[in-house]
């Protein structure tokens, strides 16, 4: 009883500050998404207000129509999917090929796999002159084409090791068992390892996702008229007359939802991988 | 079903080799068990005549046919892994009926299958469980399971029961042997676990360094162990091994101990394989060789000597019981009541019938 009656408090007072910290953390996270929200709804003369102006008055949706039509936000958009999607396809596709084949063969020794990682300590500006000359000879500049391959390249060193990883900690045995009992080397690769290795084929392709979706140096300098990404249309906000704040802040908002969904949809995969420890021993 | 032949099989990682020069036959329908200590060679082995390692040279023959070059999913084979590698996403039902899927059967035919060996295994009530769901036991039947199903003509065990609790391992020593009687298909058992290769095996294999130190029937092995390292793998509690010098007189033959000098007698007609007098040698003798001595005289071909116990451990059934020999720790097995207490002095009888004698230098039997 003695004990029960000395802990009691510590115990009250322990979801206090825990729900103060964490009011204060949300503060600190969501208040600038709020004023992005905010700024994209509100008419032009409230950007700057004196006091500012916490929700207008009079919300409008005309920076959405603006930024997607005016500035070609949705064509962005379109080209962003585009892009993106099939860029991490590729480098989850290809990524789970050179993971495996690195994990379970040894392919290139000890050197290769690093080799693959070393790729990403190469500072996109030493690249992009030579990839941007190559591009014109092939007349790969601004198409989806050229974007694609360029994000897939980017993207593979850390697909490949996210899951060279995954594979590395996986035992062999359940694939060495689907040898001996009937399959050759594919099917134990298709039916035992990919299934198995699926949280982290996702969270590399997540993360693949997020790289390509959010790109704007290769964007800016590999397209212009045709293939342009969402990042690079930003740009056009910012000019003579001043910045666009409110078709900055629509375009932001629209450019958020796919990463927020690819998150929620990820999330119940990423939650699975933790849990499939748990099978073995 | 098959035979299993095996000849002048090499097997390395780079430099370092695993397997150097088996050779090896087993008969249609025996069960086979490769046993040693940790890094002996017998899962390599195994591996290797699984197709899921390359020989470096040698040839493995199954039914007659080589099969070094075939894959493993050609060579008819099933295996039954340490950590069981049941595949976690697919249930007890699917993982049994994965081989049978993979080699295309048609889909009634693998329901019909996987139920006869989950009938034959009391685990029909699992079909639709996950691994996950599983105790170790039910793991281990599962993939069992998925090794009987698909018939295969030759069946390999890797130390399939070291992950279980004592008791449900003697369980399932009891069931993999049956399964034996009912199948009669060729069956080699990796395992460290000299209970097990005993108590399962047709034919032991004893490996040591890569290499074959003794095969035969358990018994054989047993009561005639070609080396001193056979004799000390084989049997529980350990034989005991104690150095001395061969005594080689008009009078018969004796073996002094080291130490105080003890001497003990030799039976007359044990056959010495030719070791002169004054030969180093070591002695060795099973604890269950040694019974407390009753009567005026031991019985033809022991020793009595009269023995203060320094230890005692009671199992139930049994004690064992220390005493020193020459300068040496002996441990004898004793009935439950022939001791009572530490430092308690009784008449002891050796059998030195049953006693091996190695030569102290190449520790072969002599």
């Amino acid at each position: 009883m003695a004990t029960a009656s000395v802990r009691r408090p510590a115990r009250r007072g322990a979801p206090i500050g825990r729900i103060l910290f964490l009011s204060f953390w949300l503060i600190f996270v969501l208040a600038p998404l709020y004023w992005v929200f905010i700024t994209s709804i509100k008419p032009s003369d409230d950007y700057l207000a004196v006091p500012p102006v916490w929700f207008p008055d009079e919300p409008t949706l005309v920076h959405y129509t603006a930024a997607l039509f005016a500035y070609r936000g949705l064509d962005g958009l379109v080209n962003s999917l585009i892009v993106s999607l099939s860029a991490t396809v590729l480098s989850a596709v290809l990524g789970t090929l050179m993971a495996y084949s690195l994990a379970r063969f040894n392919t290139g020794g000890k050197h290769l796999a690093f080799w693959v990682l070393s790729q990403r300590f190469l500072p996109p500006v030493a690249v992009i002159l030579p990839i941007f000359l190559i591009y014109r000879t092939l007349r790969m500049t601004d198409t989806h084409f050229g974007l694609i391959v360029a994000y897939t390249v980017l993207t593979l060193p850390v697909s490949v090791w996210m899951m060279y990883a995954y594979f590395r900690q996986m035992p062999k045995s359940m694939e060495e068992a689907a040898l001996v009992d009937g399959c050759t080397r594919w099917q134990a690769f298709w039916s035992v390892a990919v299934p198995l290795a699926a949280p982290g084929i996702v969270a590399a392709a997540v993360f693949a996702f997020i790289a390509c979706w959010t790109e704007f140096f290769f964007a800016l300098i590999l397209t212009s008229r045709d293939a342009f990404t969402l990042p690079t249309v930003f740009r056009a906000f910012i000019g003579f007359q001043g910045a666009q704040y409110g078709e900055a802040s629509a375009l932001a908002i629209v450019s958020l939802a796919p990463s927020i969904a690819l998150g929620i949809l990820a999330q119940r995969h990423l939650v699975r991988g933790l849990t499939l420890g748990a099978v073995r021993g | 079903m098959a035979d299993v032949r095996i000849t002048g099989l090499h097997k390395s990682y780079g430099a370092v080799p695993a397997v150097r020069g088996v050779d090896l036959e087993i008969k249609d329908g025996k069960f086979a068990v490769l046993v040693g200590p940790s890094g002996c060679g017998k899962s390599t082995l195994l591996r290797t005549i699984a197709g899921l390692e390359d020989a470096t040279h040698g040839t493995i023959e199954i039914g007659g046919e080589v099969v070094n070059d075939m894959r493993p999913r050609d060579r008819d084979v099933a295996m039954v892994f340490q950590d069981y590698a049941l595949y976690p996403h697919m249930n007890v039902a699917r993982n049994i009926g994965f081989g049978l899927k993979a080699r295309k059967f048609p889909r009634p035919e693998i329901d019909a299958r996987v139920m006869t060996a989950a009938d034959m295994l009391g685990i029909t009530q699992l079909l639709e469980r996950y691994p996950r769901q599983l105790s170790g036991g039910q793991r281990q039947r599962v993939a069992i399971g998925r090794a009987i199903v698909r018939n295969p003509q030759l069946f390999l065990f890797d130390e399939p029961l070291s992950n279980l609790d004592a008791q449900l391992r003697d369980e399932m020593r009891g069931e993999i042997k049956r399964l034996h009687q009912e199948i009669a298909t060729t069956m080699i058992y990796v395992t460290h676990d000299q209970i097990e290769a005993m108590t399962l095996a047709d034919r032991i294999v004893l490996m040591r360094d890569g290499l074959i130190e003794q095969q035969g029937a358990p018994l054989d092995l047993f009561e005639r162990p070609a080396t001193r390292f056979v004799a000390g793998f084989l049997g529980s509690p350990k034989m005991n091994f104690l150095p001395g010098t061969l005594m080689r007189t008009g009078d018969g033959d004796a073996i002094r101990l080291g130490g105080d000098g003890a001497s003990l007698p030799l039976p007359s007609g044990r056959l010495l394989n030719g070791a002169g007098d004054g030969a180093a040698v070591i002695l060795g003798l099973r604890p269950e060789h040694m019974t407390r001595g009753a009567g005026p005289a031991p019985p033809d071909g022991a020793v009595r000597l009269d023995a203060e116990i320094e230890l005692l451990q009671p199992t139930g059934s049994r004690t064992y019981a220390t005493f020193r020999l020459g300068d040496q720790p002996v441990l004898a097995e004793l009935q439950a009541h022939d001791v009572s207490r530490p430092g308690e002095r009784i008449p002891l009888d050796i059998n030195l019938r049953r006693a091996a004698i190695f030569d102290a230098e190449t520790e072969r039997a002599l």
